[in-house]
């Protein structure tokens, strides 16, 4: 009994129907981006609706993002897959697909009528169980230089296994290692610049040594310069605004009108003395340099370059050692950059401007070459990847096995810790670790193995003590995860269990879906 | 539009006797006299029973999917409500309801719509049996008046102090048991606990919301959440070269721009010669000098500012090593100001050294992948300033621990201006029930019959903790009742976690008495305003 009191169009869903929207949502999502986890994932191509464009991916998170979604328990996954990628920047798959695992769990003791609060319960004390596992098994060879390398290239390789880079992924993973290295600590992502080049193949791309900026020298200079003193300037090189409020020129004739101008000039050639006067002989500027300016530097002897944008000039001030400058009349007191030698490369057609020799170098490029626009798209979305779990891992230098390994280890860790919980939540927390397994399931499904069997095998080596057995996907078996050095980050699978597990949870809480009208758009 | 009676035509009929025939009567609507009561009964039930699954610490959440597709997980009364699109009038008053408890007390908000829902409920019957509705009305307000005197005098008081907190923290973990952060329950309820403390003026038993900031950022979980004696603000240092981490920062707050000074008057500046155009630029090269060299010369070395200033100035500040932050905004400089002791200065003339800010650390921490950046004020002059901080794996979740901070904040709040505290889990409700059944034979008038509707109204309460429990509500209901007038024992109430206790003092289930009298007194009013509602008119929609 109960009558309508919502607007129109505003619906609620209770009960049993709000609960089958949520889990079915969930579930949905979970087996559309399942088939790209793993070595062996397949990619997905994703077309624009409105341009029509391709973007072919296996990276979860970028598929999440572009599609348009109307159910709320799957917006849920998108949004930790979402934070994962921000976070991490890798496991977005995963993270989406143990989330919609667990609710396919979770759905299962619901229809068995256990309180959904219980569930909670249970998972709760899975989790715990699961990351002390996880903890115990990780392993952190900080101290030991060579090792730690080692360890964050074979953290590389398994990011790029499953991904398009995967034939090169040695290659790669060298590459990533050292680019992440060169930050010497920061997560600043930003200051690794990825250039990106069609044409050429993979094996092409290159980690340059020194920085390069996509950028042409102006003309009138050389192309060429060694020695570089640099200064990196953030200043308007066209004509100063007067910057006094209300301020506006006002001439009676058009003979005040050419003095005013002669000021402006000779205003702006000040400028230029200013700027000479750091004794440099390259000036690097974010905004647009005039023509007049341009012309008046050459006649100084510097080579100017103009509009590098932001980023750049910010990685240039990382590089050289300078800082950026916006005002000139204390040139004692600006540090100014240095670099052995400035010149004009090309890559495939485009001219770019490479600076070698840098000083301190907290900043690098990473030239991509491939034979596809989307190529080199996903390129560096898969790079982009590697390189932010690299820089997450030099932080965070705790490492643990991949393959299927941890997960694995996890679902044992839960299934001893059940045999101690009594009630109804030792079910629930059962249930998790049957999800903990499902992730080496779909990993030697995605494979065209026989995962029943396979899991199974790798289960019993893990009872039998072999801590470290996980999935071989190239040979079909279970081998050592140590030996064939599968290693992942301690971070991302702990942030993987803990928002898997933390969406789960909030999903299974909701009892009532209450949908206001859709707002109505114009031109639909 | 003309008024309600723009479709009225005077005019006389064959007698000459005038009168109004007012067109379009057939759009509107009239509902009158039980039957308008009976159907905003129904209407408020409809709002009760939405929000009666979240009851307790085994309630559930619920979804909100808002216009535009936003979504929204909450296990709050009030903001279920609030974000609910509802169209029935009726309805829309218990809305209020929950608007007004969450308001005033912060917490209980789902409670009270129950209560309402229950004794609308219970009066349909009356109405049902011939009572007239003003006569139950009056029933329920002389019951409720016993209720409430019960309440007085079931109630204990807490003893807590800034070194004992014990029970303050006992009572925020009751109001935080039925969100999701219980699953870091323990950690929550100190937090609150903690920021309400640091912030609370004890003697006059004042507690100064503003000072309380709640943040969040998505990353982590909510294990990671904390606390943080002093405040973050989501901004970063002006100049990518500008030092990280500052210590013993002396801050200079400024209100005003880096830029030249612009009159309020409107003005205009006419450069007629090339002099002129030349001494503007010297005085705007001065201009910024002298500002950075006041800021300078009262020993500052972080500049906050509410505005933004330009690369000239930006880069001026840097080269004087002077840190700045830009484009903070209103709130948090009163927050900064607060926190470090420090002045807004609105006027780079007005800047002096003991207007200046103090704090004994400023950093800038980074998040994640991207750059995200937070700048984090510690060690402040004033430590009665704080900010929380909640990390989550997703945005939903951090919201919903935001709502759920906010609710334990209040909880302990009302504790602090008044310790006096009832038993949760229902036992206050069943004690109170009790206390207005055995008043309700010693009234002559019909108004017993509405009191003793009131005393089962309340038992609404107790019945959705055990039903959303999973337990038989009707049957552990009666069982509880019976031993706390055997036992005359009112902290018994309903066992909601499977603990094996009934007694809520054992269990450590606190309710600040105000909040819980609140939504007593809020209930009856509501009740009382729509049984004084007979007749409803609704005007025909306009086809315009």
């Amino acid at each position: 009994m109960s009558m309508n009191i919502f607007a129109n169009e505003a619906t609620e869903e209770r009960a049993e129907s709000a609960r089958l929207s949520s889990f079915v949502g969930a579930m949905a999502l979970g087996d559309l981006v399942k088939s790209t986890l793993g070595p062996k994932g397949m990619n997905k191509i994703l077309q624009s609706g409105s341009t029509g464009d391709i973007n072919v991916t296996n990276d979860g998170a970028t598929i999440l993002k572009s599609i348009p979604l109307d159910n709320a328990a799957a917006k849920i996954l998108v949004n930790i897959s979402k934070v994962q990628d921000d976070e991490v920047g890798d496991g977005t798959t995963s993270v989406c697909v143990l989330a919609s695992e667990l609710l396919r769990e979770a759905e299962k003791l619901v229809q068995s009528k256990i309180h959904p609060q219980t569930i909670v319960e249970g998972y709760r004390i899975a989790s715990a169980a699961a990351l002390k596992a996880l903890e115990g098994s990780a392993l952190d060879h900080s101290s030991n230089m060579d090792q730690f390398r080692e360890d964050l290239v074979n953290i590389a390789r398994t990011t790029l296994s499953s991904k398009v880079l995967s034939q090169e992924k040695s290659f790669f993973a060298k590459l990533a290692v050292d680019a992440v290295l060169r930050l010497q600590g920061s997560t600043d992502l930003e200051h690794i610049q990825i250039i990106k080049k069609v044409g050429g193949k993979l094996s092409d791309s290159f980690l340059a040594e020194g920085f390069i900026l996509d950028k042409t020298i102006s003309v009138n200079c050389p192309k060429r310069l060694q020695n570089a003193k640099i200064l990196i300037a953030n200043t308007s090189m066209d004509t100063d605004k007067i910057k006094i409020f209300g301020a506006r020129v006002k001439v009676e004739g058009t003979g005040k009108l050419a003095e005013l101008e002669r000021a402006e000039r000779e205003k702006m050639k000040a400028k230029v003395a200013a700027i000479a006067a750091h004794g440099i002989n390259c000036f690097v500027n974010r905004q647009l340099i005039y023509n007049y300016p341009e012309s008046l530097l050459a006649e100084h002897g510097i080579m100017s370059i103009e509009h590098a944008d932001f980023e750049g000039v910010e990685r240039l001030s990382l590089v050289t050692g300078g800082e950026i400058a916006s005002t000139f009349d204390h040139p004692e007191l600006v540090k100014l950059g240095h670099c052995d030698l400035i010149e004009e490369i090309m890559i495939g057609e485009d001219k770019l401007i490479k600076f070698s020799g840098v000083a301190t170098g907290q900043a690098c490029t990473v030239v991509l070459r491939g034979s596809t626009t989307q190529m080199v798209d996903e390129a560096e979305r898969s790079l982009h990847d590697a390189l932010s779990v690299l820089s997450q891992t030099v932080k965070e230098t705790r490492v643990v096995l991949g393959g299927g390994c941890s997960e694995m280890l996890m679902s044992c860790a839960v299934d001893e810790e059940v045999k101690k919980v009594v009630g109804k939540k030792a079910i629930a927390a059962e249930a998790f670790a049957r999800a903990l397994r499902q992730i080496p399931t779909i990993l030697a499904d995605n494979a065209g193995y026989d995962s029943t069997e396979l899991v199974s095998q790798l289960r019993a080596a893990h009872y039998g003590g072999q801590a470290d057995a996980g999935l071989d996907l190239d040979n079909g078996a279970v081998a050592s995860m140590r030996d064939r050095g599968v290693t992942e980050s301690y971070k991302l699978k702990r942030q993987v269990i803990l928002s898997a597990s933390e969406a789960a949870e909030m999903i299974v809480r909701v009892d009532t879906i209450l949908r206001a009208t859709p707002r109505k758009r114009e031109g639909m | 539009m003309a008024g309600p009676y723009s479709d009225a035509v005077y005019t006389t009929d064959e007698y000459g006797r005038p009168f109004i025939i007012v067109r379009e009567q057939g759009k509107k609507t009239r509902s009158h006299g039980v039957e308008a009561i009976k159907s905003h009964i129904l209407a408020a039930r409809t709002v009760a029973n939405i929000v009666r699954t979240s009851l307790g610490p085994r309630g559930l959440d619920k979804i909100l999917i808002s216009p535009d597709g936003e979504i929204t997980v909450t296990n709050d009364g009030a903001t279920i409500l609030g974000q609910m699109e509802v169209e029935h009038q009726i309805a829309k008053l218990l809305v209020q309801l929950s608007k007004s408890q969450d308001d005033e007390i912060g917490d209980g908000t789902t409670g009270v719509v129950v209560l309402a829902g229950a004794l609308l409920e219970q009066s349909e019957a009356l109405l049902d049996r011939g009572i007239h509705p003003i006569r139950i009305a009056d029933g329920f307000e002389r019951a409720c008046k016993i209720a409430v005197a019960e309440l007085d005098r079931i109630s204990d008081r807490v003893e807590f102090s800034k070194e004992n907190t014990e029970n303050l923290l006992k009572a925020a973990m009751t109001s935080l048991g039925s969100k999701i952060v219980s699953k870091a329950h323990r950690q929550f309820a100190q937090i609150a606990v903690d920021a309400v403390l640091s912030v609370a003026d004890l003697a006059r038993r004042d507690v100064d919301f503003e000072l309380i900031k709640v943040d969040g950022k998505v990353g982590g979980s909510l294990e990671d959440t904390t606390l943080v004696q002093g405040v973050v603000i989501d901004k970063d240092m002006s100049h990518p070269q500008m030092p990280r981490t500052i210590k013993d920062a002396r801050i200079a707050i400024l209100t005003c721009p880096f830029e030249p000074p612009r009159p309020k008057t409107k003005h205009k500046l006419d450069i007629g010669s090339a002099e002129e155009y030349k001494k503007l630029q010297v005085y705007e090269k001065e201009k910024f000098a002298d500002m950075v060299k006041r800021v300078k010369d009262t020993g500052a070395n972080l500049v906050i500012c509410q505005w933004g200033f330009d690369d000239e100035a930006n880069h001026l500040l840097m080269q004087n090593e002077l840190p700045a932050v830009r484009w903070v905004g209103g709130p948090e400089i009163e927050l900064i100001a607060v926190a470090t002791n420090g002045r807004i200065v609105p006027r780079f003339e007005d800047l002096s050294a003991e207007k200046l800010g103090k704090a004994g650390i400023v950093r800038e921490v980074s998040f994640g992948t991207t750059r995200d950046k937070m700048l984090v004020v510690e060690e402040c002059a004033n430590t009665r300033a704080v900010t929380i901080f909640v990390r989550g794996s997703n945005k939903m979740i951090i919201d919903e621990a935001k709502r759920a901070l906010h609710d334990a904040i209040c909880v302990v709040r009302n504790l602090v201006v008044d310790n006096r505290v009832v038993y949760g889990g229902g036992a206050a409700e069943i004690s109170c029930s009790v206390a207005v059944a055995k008043a309700a034979d010693d009234i002559p008038s019909i108004e017993q019959y509405a009191m003793r509707a009131f005393a089962s109204a309340l038992d609404a309460i107790p019945l959705a903790l055990a039903e959303n429990s999973g337990l038989a509500p009707i049957e552990t209901l009666a069982d509880v009742k019976s031993r706390q007038v055997t036992e005359n024992n009112s902290k018994l109430g309903i066992d909601c976690n499977a603990r094996g206790q009934n007694d809520m003092k054992e269990q450590f289930v606190y309710d600040p008495l105000i909040s819980k009298r609140q939504q007593y007194l809020l209930a009856t009013q509501l009740v009382r305003a729509v049984l004084k509602i007979d007749d409803v008119i609704t005007a025909g929609e306009d086809n315009e």
